[in-house]
């Protein structure tokens, strides 16, 4: 009878701890706060979006929004932990809650915002699918890919892109898809594939990383739309509202003028009300996110506005050598727009 | 009978076996309750997290391409067919990979007790190198430094011109269907069921008489005359569609892809380093006096080995060699590093992600992996019960 009592006693304890332990839930904000850091789910090594240097700190623009949410979060754009995740691993992460945004190159489309239990927070690299190719195989166009063999990596919208487009132009083709982009780029060069496809962006970045990149060339068509942006979990309003405005923040500061450089100036003495409201020289607006008054303030000192970050990852002065073209403000061009803080 | 003195009768906790069957039963509750709970765990928080759940999404369309399938394939196909596709090309390695590591893991485990120094030695390297490197290493090692270092195919090796080596895999002729297709198809069936007829008159008549009768030429004889007639009454049963080189890459025959090859070379010859430990134990378990013995009624070293010591050694060799095979089927997963579209890369993988749904397609996954191995161990279980000694 004892032995009985004892065995319901700890039967008892384990499902209450379960459920305890399962139906804990509490902010994401909350959560890191209590943790000091936060998690950010990178890729697994893309130039100019999120690649660990020799020092093993990971530079790239997708790093930059999740050090820029940190800054806005703690006011420190060191306490964040970066995560390299593979195509294939990176929802799963996010649902599982093993990190706390995922910020990785990945494509906005209407499953992954609906049906996954995530939601996207906005977009910071308007990209699209583009077929990187060998200048030997003398290949001008998409259109004369006829037969090719094509690297993809796996899990990612560009396998089902590139299978829409060559359906739709009655072209054949043989996809082989590997997990990381390492391995898609080293089978190019080694001939198993005729072409690597992926966003053009990444093309431009794994082209920099090919042993003789002047051997290979980006073909003209852009075959899809790949709007890139942070994700998170649904059903923390507050969280995703926080994520959202980081990135709003750093675009309304580069429509400004406000940098990195006369940030801490352009706080204290302003005469813009615009400026102003969004360096919370005026106004409780950081109260709304439950942030900091002068979260925009950490923001751009420590990470930069986007043109700052978009330069300093992407820009003419690195080797990927992007235009800004649609990623350019959309008053100077592009589709970057951002709603006003006020 | 069981009742002891003085015990009570009817229902007390004192009663041992009353206690026994209620701990039982609490057991079985306590199992059933904690399956339920994360079941259900599981099913609210999906919910809660809206996170689509449940089968229907395998028939929705897929959209997606894939390198190779056994059955026709094109990407309005649902997501239930990228299952079957993945499925058989698992299996498709599992298989291959089976036979030769099998064959393989035979001779080495013979030549592994050869008296000739150079060929045990040389048995023994091999074992020792390749049971001890991981399986992925060996995987990785065929397809990124041998296959994909192979010229490409504007530049391919050709063997006879009718197969062509390159870094886009094995090309080789196709066999197209021909007129004579169904006879031929016909009379090799009328010849393998004329080969066992032949060889059961043929141990009958040994085992009544004693006289020795030769099983094997008189079967290929069989097996060689009774389709060759066919072909010359009825015509060629296929016809050859060659390799050609257009474009990018060959196209008509057939063509075994460099991750398909690289995949079952590695398995194969990583088992097959077991599988010849296997043998060498199982033929060493059977005592040297049965050799002896065999040599003593007159047998050759020959018959000796066929009739007498393998049967014998097979006994020890069936239960661990099944076990080899279940990690063959189970290693099949490693194709995921090199892109083969197999259950694990291509269901567990890029379905998983283009859906999303984590729970579902994992489970499918492990089920699959688990009937496989259970067929395989029923198959073997079975062929060990039938070469089981019988004890008289």
């Amino acid at each position: 009878m004892k032995m009985l009592k004892s065995t319901l006693a700890v039967l008892t304890a384990a499902t209450a701890l379960g459920v305890a332990s399962f139906a804990q839930a509490g902010t994401t904000l909350d959560a890191i706060q209590k943790k000091g850091f936060i998690q950010c789910g990178v890729s697994d090594g893309l130039p100019g979006f999120s690649v660990a240097d020799s020092t093993g700190k990971i530079n790239g623009i997708d790093a930059d929004v999740c050090r820029a949410v940190a800054a806005a979060v703690f006011g420190d754009a060191t306490k964040v932990k970066f995560s390299q995740l593979n195509a294939k691993e990176r929802f799963t992460a996010l649902q599982s809650g093993e990190i706390d945004v995922l910020s990785r190159n990945t494509t906005w489309t209407s499953s992954r915002d609906a049906g996954m239990g995530l939601v996207f927070a906005g977009v910071t690299y308007y990209d699209g699918v583009g077929f990187l190719v060998n200048k030997k195989l003398g290949v001008k166009s998409a259109a004369e890919l006829d037969g090719a063999t094509i690297c993809i990596q796996a899990g990612t919208t560009t396998e089902l892109n590139v299978a829409d487009y060559f359906r739709g132009k009655g072209l054949k083709y043989t996809p082989i898809t590997f997990d990381t982009s390492d391995e898609s780029a080293k089978s190019l060069e080694s001939g198993r594939c005729d072409v690597l496809t992926s966003d053009k962006s990444q093309l431009y970045a794994q082209r920099s990383k090919l042993g003789s990149p002047n051997d290979y060339v980006v073909l003209p068509e852009t075959i899809s739309k790949e709007p890139l942006g942070p994700v998170v979990r649904r059903g923390d309003e507050d969280w995703m509202a926080i994520v959202k405005w980081t990135l709003f923040a750093m675009l309304n500061a580069e429509e400004a003028g406000v940098t990195s450089k006369n940030v801490e100036e352009e706080a204290k003495s302003t005469k813009n009300p615009d400026v102003g409201r969004l360096l919370g020289a005026d106004g409780e607006y950081g109260k709304d996110l439950k942030l900091r008054k002068d979260w925009v303030v950490q923001i751009v000192k420590q990470v930069g506005n986007y043109g700052e970050v978009f330069e300093r990852n992407l820009g003419k002065n690195t080797p990927l050598a992007i235009d800004r073209g649609q990623n350019a403000l959309w008053n100077n061009g592009g589709i970057q727009y951002a709603p006003p803080v006020r | 009978m069981q009742n002891q003195i003085g015990a009570p009768k009817g229902f007390s906790l004192t009663d041992p076996r009353v206690r026994a069957w209620l701990f039982q039963i609490i057991t079985v509750l306590a199992v059933i309750s904690l399956g339920w709970f994360l079941f259900d765990n599981t099913q609210t928080n999906l919910q809660h997290r809206g996170i689509t759940s449940g089968f229907g999404f395998l028939q929705n369309s897929a959209g997606f391409g894939i390198a190779q399938h056994l059955i026709d394939y094109k990407e309005s196909d649902s997501y239930a067919r990228v299952f079957l596709i993945g499925l058989l090309n698992t299996l498709l390695v599992t298989f291959i990979g089976i036979i030769l590591a099998t064959l393989l893991g035979f001779v080495l485990g013979v030549a592994r007790l050869s008296k000739n120094w150079m060929i045990n030695k040389l048995a023994t390297v091999y074992i020792e190198i390749f049971r001890n490197i991981p399986p992925l290493l060996q995987i990785l090692f065929w397809y990124f430094a041998v296959f994909l270092t192979l010229p490409g195919p504007r530049a391919a090796h050709s063997i006879l011109g009718y197969f062509f080596v390159s870094s886009r895999g094995l090309n080789m002729p196709a066999a197209i269907p021909a007129e004579g297709v169904w006879p031929f198809v016909i009379a090799v069936v009328i010849a393998i069921v004329a080969i066992v007829v032949m060889s059961k008159w043929a141990t009958k008549r040994f085992e009544e008489t004693g006289v020795p009768f030769h099983k094997f030429w008189a079967g290929l004889a069989l097996i060689v005359v009774i389709p060759a007639l066919s072909m010359l009454i009825f015509g060629v049963p296929v016809h050859w569609e060659l390799a050609q080189l257009q474009g990018f890459n060959f196209v008509g025959g057939w063509v075994m892809i460099p991750e398909l090859l690289a995949l079952t070379l590695a398995l194969t010859v990583y088992t097959a380093a077991f599988i010849a430990e296997i043998v060498r134990s199982g033929i060493k378990s059977v005592s040297h006096g049965q050799t002896e013995a065999a040599h003593s009624l007159g047998l050759r070293n020959g018959p000796t080995l066929r009739k007498v010591i393998i049967p014998q050694a097979m006994r020890v060799i069936i239960p661990p060699l099944t076990s080899q095979y279940l990690n063959l089927a189970k290693n099949s997963s490693l194709a995921a590093g090199i892109g083969y579209p197999e259950m694990v890369s291509l269901f567990a993988g890029t379905v998983l992600n283009q859906t999303g749904q984590a729970i579902e397609v994992i489970a499918i996954t492990m089920s699959v992996y688990l009937a496989i191995s259970i067929s395989i161990s029923l198959l073997m279980n079975w062929y060990n019960k039938r070469i089981a000694l019988i004890e008289r």
